[in-house]
């Protein structure tokens, strides 16, 4: 199978290479780039376990093959700790418990990312309808919502 | 409440102390199996049965080794060779792990490709040609156990049908004539439907076997990497496999629920394969592949009566079940009974008789029968007796609670013997309803809910009164292969007075790297961020037998205590010798031994360590350490009481829980925060099949559910804002009176649901609803179809 040359700024970093087209975005990230903290949890879209933030929207790794990606800036959970500083709402998610297997976590953490960067001040409601894309099956969402309540009063 | 004995510097318990993992849980610096890389590994895909039986009458590699970058295909042929073909089940019955001759249910595995990409291995598997010839498939549990069903476990010599089991408990004869002498009785089928744990990590493995020293390491989405280590011991022995050279690591884990419990074929196929091929092998399951053939939970038909006098006191319960077990016996339940703990069924009440037989099933499905979040059974036998519950209450004309509230066991008779051989050990049923009630509003809701039918809108309200039974377990009830059910903790005390804890369970989420090192702070009064606890690795932690069954805390938990207390004893000595006084001169409070009455003249624990590495007695061995293999005297017996509100759109059928009010006991609590999350997601796993969630079958042995496109999750838009409460009523055994708190609401939940929907429909003439009550159900009901 022939390769093509991407090029993606990944947390803000250039990163080119030659992929197979059928690459998943999720896979190039992970295996490729060794960014473990963006997961897969399902192979049909729904859990949004591998949620990534491509060119300021929430998307869902595991469904954008890597040449789709080329040319554009992608953002996952180890991008979002600047100068080893949390970003409010890895925070929230730590002081409201919002996690325990932590496994959906990043993909969830993005997920309220692209939310809050729409809307800084969403209702409980806006909250729930914007990680509903997003499974959790530890947690049962309300300290979710609680952390990204949390993080929407900090920003 | 749980009574605070440190400060929250220490953060002993009874502190919302914040979890040690997350800092990397938040910052994507996990550690899961599908992040386990090594030099060298190779990636396998399993090729799966599209048939739910069929004889295998070929399999062909030739296409799938010419691609580019697959090594190997590894057949049943291949595992024959080694007699690793079969593998026993946790429950001492036998599994294929690769078939040679037929396979026995949908999405069975029947070849692995082993190659350098997990995309060549994904061509590799769509070019192994398998042919096959169908065979009469059995589905249905009843057809199975007719006579003249095929017999399908044909492997198992002197297997003449397909039952697997016949287990009962209690007394027939006096509950026979309970029946006969009752005022009424009411009888109702339930039928739980086989779900999935669905966990958000799904199962998998890395496999990396050294030939020249015979060492076998396996990173591995383990619930019990050291019952593993064993069984694997046992299993691979004859082909050099050494328990010593097996190393397990099962290091963060993406949900367990119970799904991690088994050993799956891939996990064999996988330490086969690197032993063949020389190279680690990763294996981690699709979402699709996880649901349709890992271990599911419940799939099980009763047949639930109960007998009462006319002035509302129960009297008898009586409660046949066909348990629908798939292919083999695989239930990896470690209980002696065969139905685990559904002795329970009694529930909260104090029956004067009461039988119940269950017989296990063969059928044409996959291989299963716990998993999802509950204590053996428990789950079951609890939805037959608060649906029953509610049942009577409507046909006597009497309030639900207040029918609970007249049978309920009174505290007093703690410990309560029930008919069906179980020894509750507290509990103050009465009083977790009351706060329930009050905290709802009960009687305000009664009020609205009779206007609101008046307009013709659809509102309910259900009650369920649960007792759980968890902390498996004593050793006489309960073992895994023969290995008892004990659990362990192991405690170094550095010279610094900074701690490490190892255990023998293993967290999937629950947080132990925070509350075990609680539980040492509250015994030896050493702060929790000075105590690092490790789980997980075989070569380092001591022998246990993992965490499902809500058994950390009873098990584990208990052996960290008694760990904690054998370090303060020689503490103890080691502060006399200090202090020049006898131990009998010494008093104790967190963290410092004092001369009694001189609060001045003390030692703390860190000076008392130090002591204990630089200047310990003459005639003690130095260092301060413990280890504690804990065996239960008994389970524990978590209870609640659990009101539900819903809405019902009567045009769609649609429910709505408008509130839910989750009131727990489970004892004392070691971290409050820990606890409440425990409990939103157990109820959140209660909601789930109760509402959505459901596995069946076609007659052919097709799935449904399969996937995440139709096996259906709550979301955060159907997932209620849960409210919680909380009583106290410690377990009297326990060594710190805790007793389990993550599966208690998955078990409570779900038959408050389904009264409260029956409660909103029960003037149209609805008694019952099967779970899940999805709209289709509910809109059929509302109208008579």
């Amino acid at each position: 199978m022939g390769t093509q040359s991407i090029s993606i700024k990944v947390n803000g970093v250039d990163q080119t290479g030659e992929v197979e087209p059928r690459l998943l975005l999720v896979h190039f990230i992970r295996e490729d780039l060794g960014l473990t903290g963006t997961h897969i949890g399902c192979d049909t879209t729904h859990c949004g376990a591998c949620t990534v933030i491509l060119d300021g929207k929430a998307v869902k790794s595991c469904t954008v093959f890597t040449v789709q990606a080329s040319g554009k800036e992608v953002l996952t959970i180890e991008g979002m700790t600047t100068n080893g500083e949390l970003h409010p709402l890895q925070a929230g998610f730590m002081e409201e418990h919002g996690l325990q297997c932590g496994f959906c976590t990043p993909g969830m953490i993005m997920a309220s990312h692209a939310l809050l960067q729409e809307n800084s001040n969403p209702t409980e409601e806006e909250i729930r309808f914007g990680i509903s894309g997003n499974l959790c099956r530890c947690t049962g969402y309300v300290n979710i919502v609680k952390a990204v309540q949390y993080a929407a009063n900090k920003i | 409440m749980t009574e605070l004995k440190t400060s929250a510097e220490i953060g002993g318990m009874g502190h919302s102390v914040k979890r040690k993992e997350d800092p990397r849980f938040i910052r994507g610096r996990g550690n899961y199996v599908d992040d386990v890389v090594r030099p060298g590994m190779l990636y396998m895909a399993i090729v799966r049965s599209p048939y739910a039986h069929a004889k295998i009458l070929s399999i062909n590699s030739e296409k799938a080794l010419a691609h580019p970058g697959v090594a190997a295909v590894i057949t049943g042929e291949t595992l024959k060779e080694y007699n690793l073909h079969w593998m026993p089940t946790l429950m001492s019955d036998t599994q294929m792990v690769l078939p040679i001759e037929k396979v026995m249910y949908q999405a069975q595995e029947v070849a692995a490709v082993i190659a350098t990409s997990r995309y060549a291995a994904a061509d590799g598997v769509e070019l192994v040609e398998v042919e096959y010839e169908p065979l009469e498939v059995v589905i249905d549990p009843f057809k199975a156990l007719e006579p003249g069903a095929p017999v399908l476990r044909t492997d198992k010599e002197g297997q003449k049908d397909n039952r697997i089991f016949h287990w009962e408990a209690g007394d027939k004869a006096a509950t026979d004539k309970a029946f006969k002498d009752a005022d009424v009785t009411i009888s109702q089928d339930i039928y739980i439907p086989r779900i999935h744990v669905a966990s958000i990590e799904t199962c998998g493995i890395v496999a990396e076997f050294d030939s020249v020293e015979g060492q076998l390491t396996l990173w591995m989405t383990s619930q019990a990497p050291h019952a593993h280590r064993t069984v694997f011991a046992m299993v691979a022995g004859h082909v050099g496999l050494s328990e010593e050279k097996i190393r397990i690591i099962s290091p963060d884990i993406g949900g367990g629920f119970g799904g991690k419990v088994p050993i799956y074929p891939g996990y064999v196929i996988a330490i086969a394969a690197t032993v063949v091929t020389g190279s680690p092998i990763k294996w981690v399951e699709h979402r699709r592949e996880n649901l349709q053939a890992d271990s599911f939970g419940r799939d099980y038909h009763m047949h639930a009566e109960l007998a009462a006098d006319k002035d509302g006191t129960m009297k008898a319960l009586r409660i046949k079940t066909i348990a629908d077990h798939g292919y083999t016996d695989a239930a990896t339940q470690p209980s002696k009974w065969p139905a685990g703990l559904f002795a329970i069924a009694t529930g909260s009440y104090p029956f004067e008789a009461a039988f119940c037989e269950v017989d296990g099933v063969y059928t044409n499905k996959p291989p299963g029968g716990i998993a999802y979040r509950c204590s053996f059974r428990v789950t079951e036998a609890i939805h037959a007796i608060e649906r029953l519950v509610d049942i009577l209450a409507d046909d006597l004309g009497m309030d639900p609670a207040e029918l609970r509230m007249k049978n309920f066991i009174p505290p007093e008779a703690f410990p309560y013997k029930s008919v069906l051989g179980l020894e509750y050990d507290s509990g103050n049923y009465a009083g977790a309803l009351k706060l329930a009630m009050e905290k709802i509003g009960y009687h305000d809701l009664l009020k609205e809910q009779k206007e609101k039918r008046e307009r013709g809108e659809l509102m309910g309200i259900g009650i369920s009164s649960f007792t759980e039974v968890v902390g498996a377990g004593p050793s006489k009830d309960f073992d895994i292969l023969g290995l008892k059910m004990f659990d362990s903790a192991e405690i170094r005390i550095h010279p610094t007075g900074k701690v490490l804890v190892r255990i023998g369970v293993q967290s999937q989420g629950q947080g132990h790297e925070t509350t075990f090192g609680q539980i040492v702070a509250e015994e030896l009064g050493i702060p929790v961020s000075d105590i690092k606890v490790e789980h997980g690795d075989t070569d380092t932690a001591p022998y246990g037998l993992g965490t499902y069954a809500s058994r950390s805390t009873p098990v584990a938990g208990a052996a960290t205590a008694m760990a904690s207390r054998k370090i303060r004893d020689k503490a103890k000595k080691i502060a006399a010798y200090l202090l020049e006084v006898s131990e009998d001169d010494l008093d104790w409070e967190p963290g410092k031994f004092f001369v009694k009455g001189v609060p001045d003249k003390a030692k703390t624990i860190q000076e008392i360590a130090f002591a204990a590495y630089t200047n310990h007695p003459q005639g003690m061995e130095a260092g301060l350490e413990a280890v504690s293999y804990y065996d239960p005297p008994n389970m524990t017996f978590p209870f609640g009481s659990y009101i539900c509100v819903v809405d019902i759109d009567s045009g769609t059928g649609q429910v709505k829980i408008r509130r839910f009010m989750a009131v727990d006991d489970c004892g004392n609590i070691i971290n409050p925060m820990i606890v409440e999350g425990q409990i939103h997601g157990g109820l959140t796993m209660g909601m789930a099949p109760a509402l959505m969630e459901e596995i069946s079958y076609d007659e052919e042995g097709n799935i449904y559910g399969g996937s995440f496109m139709e096996y259906l999750m709550p979301t955060a838009m159907e997932t209620p804002n849960w409210e919680t409460a909380k009583t106290c009523t410690p377990s009297p055994h326990h060594p710190i009176g805790a007793k389990g708190v993550g599966e208690s609401a998955t078990v409570g939940a779900p038959p408050a649901i389904v009264n409260a929907v029956v409660d909103a429909l029960s003037h149209l003439g609805v008694r019952h609803l099967e779970i899940p009550l999805t709209p289709e159900k509910v809109w059929r009901a509302i109208n008579g179809l």
